[in-house]
């Protein structure tokens, strides 16, 4: 019998670990304990750590389990499910002092390979499916189910809720069903008859998961497609988002098929690659549909001709970067945010894109509809930038909800009832005196044609190499982006705004931000916070540099990309602005931004300015 | 220069197409090419079949990419919506352009640079996919915006301006489109406009990919003794195989041409072509044989012009992705979303 050493009671606070062989199932088993813990009422987070392969080297999956409701790494590790031999030295070192460590003992383990400050249980994981079980294959899927009864037990997670949740699973097979709830019950049994269960790290009811849904923001912007009236998807497959449009597509093979006909009301375009994908988006947006490509880095480096000329000829178009580890190939099963000025500044020339950064997979289904709204009101291309973590890994959301009176923003696009009254139509001409001028679809009257290009253009739509000609339609492009600033969603303020000293960050540093922020208010430290959901930066973020002396910009890249995008674009004081950079490839976690601001502030001194 | 304007002066005597248009309204702007330029006789020919065939000019899209070539779009049929995209990237828009509305005739214009080298990639995939358009490929073995160099449809052999021969072998489009599964293939010449003017109505009306190859020479760097593109050159070395009339459901089939059989082919719409066999051996339904068929005259040193080849069956891109018929840009938004009720569905599956 081992015993927890540690006294500390770890009740709805700790986070888990499973190292895995890729290809062998545990997904499942994963999704399984971190689900029926959420069906508990308790705020669970689950992060897949993933290589880029189809099968055998090694994966982990992190669960954090948070009654607070954290969904940021925690950055510790309490419990090991240690099954990958290969792995398992960097396993063992990796649990934190006081933690749990969980190997299948159905083989010796290396003596070395053992620490005094943690708890070490075995379970003949192998030895039990191998007596029980038949067949190679679903012996190794098994061990899977059967850990996680070992991890319900010692855990306190209650069984009957994870038999009910195989059932949902395995509904229509029922032999299938049968061996993995004895699987379960075993790996259960073995605990309660070997271990004093459960840990000090365990579970109990809460109901603080009412309302709301685990799911990955490729999904939730796949769904957003859908919902927004996208019609035209074209994409190369790249990780990590893939799955962005393996959603679009599911739920468009549900809900927009004819139930007549058995007609399409979508058309997804598989292109050759993605200059190819960029190109039919535009084709499609330029021809009226609304239409998006999603990708990543290497994709965005490809479609960067592309994006000049939709800038330049002003078609819609919006293009989902789900942001991984670069440069160059880089790492493509890691995240990171650094695709910044790559997407602000892309294709050659003066360009300038509107950027909108989600932080959840609940604004990657809103964040989807706004791209669109803009991207057709703009009439220029529009970024959501996404990135893997929240692109593939599942987060405890809110339920996503939907306005019935919600009317997709076209933009100014003339009727032929439009055309017909004008004396001659004048694409590039600014009537409004916001930037943004009219357009006209193929199809619709003879009046509205024009001549749609890259060269150098008038405000008539004509050709031109005539130098004021020319200036008058890049200065309004210009000026266009200032009408951006007031269309964007605006900047997220948290903290009574007169502190001295602000945090400014985006996307999925905000889960980690939001924590780091409450762990410095109990050390005493207060500080203001501004997440920026948009580029071009409103007044709002010009407002808030200002009135902050000091200024911590938090972002996932090495280069401080979100900090020289702030210098370049705002008039703030380069010299307020310090970076506290993560790019390891990992998510970020909250301890991070707070030894990182902790380090910094010794030299600042830290007072309200009230 | 393409800003240029024609002075619209239609005589009231020109004939009338069943819309009451004439040929002056399916002009565009004044050409910017080099007097004698092939390009300029495709650009007549497009016109004529246009005309004739009584589209509508806002129903026809033009598309392009970049090059001498590319630059005929602002040419013809100023009705209609115009793309000069970016270099060799043209099918890339007309794909998604397709998408979007399937009801709307779309015709690209290419270069040789732009179709068989930057975009050759694009070229084959759009072939592969069968988008209902028509392909003209304006080929002239040359790069003339840049002054000169061979392009990708260079002959061995064939002498630049300078005298330097080409040592590369050339990329042949009408083989590469045949090898593709490409479902219409032709080719012709600039200077003949009774064979052109016949395949571009009927490459309008094919429903699925369509190229015409049209051997468009450049009388600025490609029409010197050596060119295997030039003028005296195609016009020695020209074997017309299968003749092609585009014929109207109404219309009577007569046929104007000596020779050979004659073969009428039913389209998708109840329109004919008819095919008018000049070797009488020759199999334009064959994809297999005309290969072959074409590999025998091209070491013969012969253009093979004329239809190529022709699979009117088959299905194109919107069959395989068995899209509705409302075009995707006109669906109403309320069939787009299945609305609150929708999610709250959706939702069961997430918690």
């Amino acid at each position: 019998m081992h015993e927890a050493a540690s006294s500390q009671d770890r009740l709805n606070d700790f986070a888990i670990k499973l190292a895995n062989v890729n290809g062998t199932g545990s997904a499942s088993a994963n999704a399984l304990l971190m689900k029926s813990m959420f069906r508990m009422g308790i705020p669970v987070m689950g992060k897949n750590y993933f290589p880029s392969n189809i099968q055998g080297l090694p994966t982990w999956y992190e669960i954090r389990v948070s009654g607070d409701g954290y969904v940021a790494r925690s950055g510790r590790i309490d419990l090991m499910v240690a099954m990958n031999a290969e792995t398992y030295a960097r396993d063992v070192k990796e649990v934190s002092p006081g933690g749990y460590l969980i190997y299948d003992s159905s083989w010796p383990r290396p003596a070395l390979l053992t620490r005094d400050d943690i708890t070490i249980l075995g379970v003949p994981l192998a030895r039990m499916c191998n007596e029980t079980f038949e067949g190679v294959r679903s012996r190794i899927l098994l061990k899977n189910i059967m850990y996680a009864g070992v991890l319900a037990a010692l855990l306190n997670i209650e069984l009957d809720l994870m038999r009910s949740m195989l059932g949902e699973s395995y509904a229509n097979k029922k032999s299938l069903l049968e061996a993995n709830v004895r699987a379960l019950e075993i790996g259960h049994n073995y605990a309660l008859a070997h271990f004093t269960c459960p840990l000090n790290l365990r579970v109990a009811r809460l109901n603080k998961t009412t309302g709301h849904i685990m799911i990955d923001g490729n999904t939730a912007a796949g769904l957003g497609c859908m919902y927004a009236g996208a019609t035209v998807g074209a994409w190369y497959p790249i990780t990590p988002s893939t799955s962005l449009m393996d959603s679009f597509k599911s739920f468009c093979q549900k809900w927009r098929v004819d139930p007549q006909t058995g007609k399409q009301n979508y058309v997804i375009v598989q292109a050759e690659d993605e200059l190819s994908a960029i190109g039919a988006v535009i084709g499609a947006s330029w021809n009226g549909a609304r239409a998006f490509t999603p990708t990543s880095g290497p994709g965005i480096s490809l479609m960067n001709e592309f994006i000049g000329l939709a800038y330049y000829a002003e078609i819609p178009a919006v293009i989902f970067d789900i942001q991984r580890v670069g440069p160059s190939t880089g790492m493509p099963t890691r995240t990171q945010q650094c695709d910044l000025l790559l997407a602000a500044y892309a294709s050659h020339g003066d360009t300038k894109h509107v950027l909108l950064f989600p932080n959840s997979p609940e604004e990657c289904f809103y964040t989807a509809i706004q791209a669109f709204d803009l991207a057709e009101r703009l009439q220029t291309p529009v970024f959501v930038m996404s990135d893997l973590d929240i692109g593939m890994n599942d987060w405890m959301c809110p339920a996503l909800q939907w306005d019935d009176a919600y009317q997709p923003d076209r933009g100014k696009v003339l009727s032929a009832e439009q055309i017909a009254k004008l004396d001659k139509f004048q694409r590039y001409l600014d009537k409004d005196g916001d930037a943004i001028t009219y357009r006209t679809l193929p199809g619709v009257h003879p009046k509205g044609a024009y001549f749609t290009r890259g060269s150098g253009h008038n405000q008539f739509g004509g050709y031109t190499e005539d130098s004021t000609e020319y200036q008058v339609v890049l200065d309004r492009l210009r000026r266009k982006f200032d009408t951006a600033k007031t269309l964007v969603p605006a900047a997220v303020m948290t903290g009574r705004g007169n502190q001295s000293v602000g945090i400014v960050s985006i996307g999925s540093c905000d889960g980690a931000v939001r924590e780091a922020i409450d762990i410095l208010k109990r050390r005493g430290i207060q500080v203001d916070y501004l997440r920026l959901r948009a580029f071009p930066f409103g007044k709002e973020v010009e407002d808030f540099l200002a009135s902050h002396s000091t200024l911590f910009v938090v972002e996932q890249n090495r280069d401080a990309q979100l900090r020289s995008l702030l210098t370049l674009e705002t008039a703030v004081d380069k010299k307020k602005l310090r970076s506290i950079l993560h790019y390891s490839g990992l998510p970020m976690s909250a301890d991070v931004i707070v030894t990182g601001l902790v380090a910094e502030l010794g030299v600042v001194p830290v007072r309200s300015v009230v | 220069m393409s800003f240029m304007t024609k002075p619209k002066v239609a005589h009231p005597g020109l004939p009338r197409n069943q819309l009451g248009l004439t040929r002056r309204d399916y002009e565009g702007g004044m050409s910017t090419l080099c007097a004698g330029c092939g390009h300029d006789s495709v650009t007549a020919a497009i016109i004529e079949a246009t005309w004739g065939l009584s589209l509508r000019p806002e129903q026809l899209v033009k598309l392009s990419g970049i090059g001498c070539s590319s630059k005929t779009t602002a040419y013809f049929v100023s009705g209609a919506h115009g793309f000069n995209s970016v270099h060799g990237r043209m099918p890339s828009i007309a794909t998604g352009a397709i998408a979007a509305n399937s009801q709307l005739y779309y015709i690209g214009v290419s270069g040789d640079g732009d179709t068989l080298s930057i975009g050759f990639g694009q070229f084959a995939h759009a072939i592969r996919r069968n988008i209902n358009m028509l392909y003209i490929l304006e080929n002239n073995g040359v790069y003339g915006l840049t002054k000169g160099q061979f392009s990708a449809s260079a002959d061995v052999g064939s002498k630049a301006k300078k005298g330097e021969a080409n040592q590369q072998p050339p990329i042949d489009a009408v083989q590469t489109a045949l090898t593709l599964g490409c479902t219409f293939v032709a080719r012709s010449f600039s200077g003949d406009k009774a064979q052109l003017v016949p395949l571009i109505k009927a490459g309008m009306m094919h429903k699925g990919f369509a190229l015409i190859d049209v051997l468009s020479p450049c009388v600025t760097f490609n029409d010197h003794e050596g060119s295997t593109k030039s003028y005296e050159f195609v016009r020695d070395h020209y074997d017309a195989v299968v003749h092609a009339d585009f014929v109207p459901p109404a219309n009577e089939i007569t046929t104007e041409y000596g020779a050979g059989e004659v073969v009428p082919v039913t389209l998708h719409d109840g329109n004919r072509i008819v095919l008018h066999k000049l070797d009488p051996d020759y199999d334009p339904t064959n994809r297999g044989k005309a290969i072959n068929y074409l590999r025998d005259k091209q070491a013969h040193g012969e253009y093979v012009t004329g239809l190529i080849y022709m699979d009117s069956k088959s299905l194109d891109f919107h069959d395989v992705n068995a899209t509705g018929s409302t075009p995707m840009n006109q669906l109403p938004f309320a069939k787009l979303t299945p609305g609150a009720q929708g999610l709250a569905k959706i939702m069961e599956r997430y918690r």
